[in-house]
């Protein structure tokens, strides 16, 4: 496991072929990783700088950078709960602590069944909605305790798995350009001006007369 | 009071449970501020937007026109990329755009591409906004499906492909140089300016214009219905409407698109439309008028009108359009802790006054919580604020490669200036503050004298 699968490797070149360099692709290629195995594998990072014209160290360096991408397993529902400003002030922190003990563990941690991780998160933008959270990356709005461990309870049941899919998994609806439309990547070595900004130079000269 | 009847531009398609589609998009004037520019030159459509004056949403506040001719002559490919990456703490307005109205968008960024030739837009979303990334794939596919996209757009000969791309978590991405250090794969660690202004060295070290949501989807009502209906509404210096988010201890918490300039934050705080007063009828404390890094302004501030130049004049800023707001029950040194760990946790770590800096003071607000302060914290809090932003001013003087270190010391200096008797009562006893605090939304008469004036 951990190789792009077949299907996903199509995914992965469609996606590299998008960008006038590969490297450009290391991050949107960690997100796909991620949602096939709901973690960034080491063989992932290999075979994603396989792809990206890239090595395994870079490929790791970027993806250390960055808050939501697991080196490690997670559960498969990530909570992020938001303790920033807005949400501290209306009871933010309140609601991390009663997530953590509802769920028997600290922020940063899995339960041991494997179903959920708790993370103590910054500003997720939905301050107007506070305190909020998500569970992996969907939105939970103005949430009480009560909310919260029915949430917890729907979860565990199997419920709410068409509103969110598993950790790993954020847009269901992917980009295609279709070839026939396409109007293709703009090489920084070799694009010259644009036909639209050169067939207009004497018309814009004339406009400014 | 100034609640005014001013149009929605940007949020009409809000309150649309199919706002989002292509169908309700077209219905409702969709895609014809498009049509209006395709129909004129683009050096036309670079003048539209100057005469406009747009001001950018992101939080610097530049001229969005005046940017677009940065970009030296003759010097191609050309690429726009667009700031999704909204993440300062208190906004909440770029993920509604994108969620709500991602058509809206995606004209705005056709239009930008237009004007300026740009061969390639890439569209950068937050990572943890998958409702986002997942309208505005399905947008694009329908818009390319369409012919609003791609090549040869609506006939012309005008031809760009839009690429939805993600980030993955880091705050720091949402300053421009960084931003384009992470789609081009690398860690998200801002670029020296100079030389790497991005209209002149950007995406592939070519001119790049990074233009942010909000921005971009004033560009189709302008286009549609001219730069001097948008400049008709609003003040001297800031014209047309802008987003607020006003967040905390208001009776409603909300996302309200008002006229710029006009508005005061008195009628966003209390008016019904707005955030209707405080809660439970309590006493207004502070309020941090435009996001994380501002410094706070307090009631007396409350008639300012919400215009970049004043309250830029103020020493602190509209930044990203969000207001939080605090009661009188509010622990402002909890309040002050909880931003300071942020910035602290957020830094990139590449300039030293930043990343050790912001620790540190993490680490100090984190032992006077706890109970085991000193008086002399107070001082040397701000002694560290001092080395990261010297004198305190807003906008601050560059230490560091990008100002999220010095963001950081706008909190401190906010509360110890103001509060300094919560502290006091934090760390058992009064405290001595030999440190300068020079910038004037820290310092009382100044602040009061821009106050008059206003």
């Amino acid at each position: 496991m951990a190789r792009f699968n077949e299907a996903n490797l199509a995914t992965a070149l469609e996606i590299v072929g998008r960008y006038p360099r590969a490297k450009s692709a290391t991050i949107p290629l960690l997100h796909l990783a991620q949602e096939q195995d709901g973690w960034v594998t080491d063989d992932a990072m290999e075979h994603i700088a396989e792809l990206t014209g890239t090595t395994p160290a870079q490929v790791l360096g970027t993806c250390s950078f960055y808050e939501m991408f697991k080196r490690e397993p997670v559960g498969r529902y990530l909570v992020n709960i938001c303790t920033n400003i807005s949400c501290q002030i209306m009871g933010g922190e309140e609601l991390l602590h009663h997530a953590e003990e509802s769920l028997g563990i600290k922020a940063g941690s899995t339960t041991p069944d494997g179903l959920f991780t708790i993370e103590d998160v910054e500003c997720i933008a939905a301050c107007t909605e506070a305190p909020c959270l998500q569970v992996n990356y969907r939105y939970f709005h103005k949430i009480s305790n009560e909310e919260f461990d029915d949430v917890i309870a729907d979860l565990r049941a199997g419920r709410r798995s068409d509103e969110i899919p598993p950790h790993g998994t954020l847009a269901r609806t992917r980009q295609h350009i279709p070839a026939d439309r396409a109007a293709g990547t703009a090489d920084p070595a070799g694009v010259p001006e644009p036909v639209w900004l050169s067939a207009h130079a004497d018309a814009a000269e004339g406009e400014k007369g | 009071m100034a609640v005014t009847d001013a149009p929605k531009i940007i949020t009409s398609r809000f309150d649309l449970d199919d706002g989002h589609t292509l169908a309700r998009y077209e219905a409702t004037g969709g895609y014809q501020g498009l049509k209006a520019a395709l129909a004129r030159p683009p050096a036309g459509v670079v003048e539209e937007v100057k005469s406009a004056s747009l001001l950018g949403r992101g939080g610097a506040g530049f001229p969005a026109g005046v940017k677009w001719g940065f970009c030296p002559p003759g010097v191609f490919p050309r690429y726009l990329v667009v700031n999704g990456d909204e993440s300062e703490p208190g906004t909440y307005k770029d993920r509604l755009l994108m969620e709500r109205d991602p058509h809206q968008l995606i004209e705005g960024v056709l239009i930008a591409c237009y004007a300026v030739g740009c061969s390639q837009a890439f569209l950068y979303v937050r990572g943890e906004m998958a409702l986002a990334q997942e309208r505005i794939a399905q947008a694009l596919n329908d818009a390319y499906a369409a012919g609003h996209i791609g090549k040869n757009i609506h006939g012309s000969d005008f031809s760009v492909d839009v690429v939805l791309h993600w980030g993955a978590g880091a705050y720091i991405v949402g300053e421009e140089t960084a931003l384009i250090e992470s789609l081009e794969g690398n860690r998200g660690m801002p670029r020296l300016k100079p030389p790497f202004f991005p209209a002149a060295k950007g995406l592939y070290l070519q001119p790049t214009i990074v233009n942010n949501v909000e921005t971009l989807s004033n560009l189709p009502w302008i286009l549609t219905n001219g730069a001097a209906a948008f400049s008709a509404l609003g003040a001297e210096n800031s014209k047309g409407t802008r987003i607020f988010a006003v967040s905390g201890h208001v009776k409603k918490p909300g996302v309200y698109e008002v006229e710029f300039g006009v508005t005061t934050f008195r009628d966003l705080l209390y008016a019904p439309v707005y955030g209707g007063g405080i809660r439970h009828d309590h006493a207004l404390k502070a309020f941090i008028p435009g996001g994380a890094s501002a410094p706070w302004l307090y009631p007396e501030h409350l008639d300012v009108p919400l215009e970049a130049a004043t309250v830029g004049k103020l020493g602190t800023m509209l930044g990203s359009g969000a207001v939080v707001v605090f009661d009188e029950t509010t622990d402002m040194v909890k309040a002050c802790h909880r931003l300071v760990r942020f910035f602290a946790r957020e830094s990139c770590g590449k300039c030293t006054p930043c990343r050790e800096g912001t620790s540190w003071l993490e680490k100090i607000l984190e032992r006077i919580i706890d109970g085991h302060g000193r008086p002399e914290d107070l001082n040397l809090l701000l002694d560290v604020c001092d080395n990261i932003s010297v004198g305190m001013n807003w906008p601050p003087k560059q230490t560091t490669i990008c100002p999220l270190g010095q963001s950081a010391t706008s909190p401190i200096a906010s509360a110890i200036t103001r509060f300094r008797d919560e502290f006091e009562a934090y760390v058992g006893g009064p405290a001595e503050i030999t440190v300068e605090v020079k910038g004037p939304a820290f310092v009382g008469p100044v602040r009061e004298e821009v106050a008059a004036d206003a």
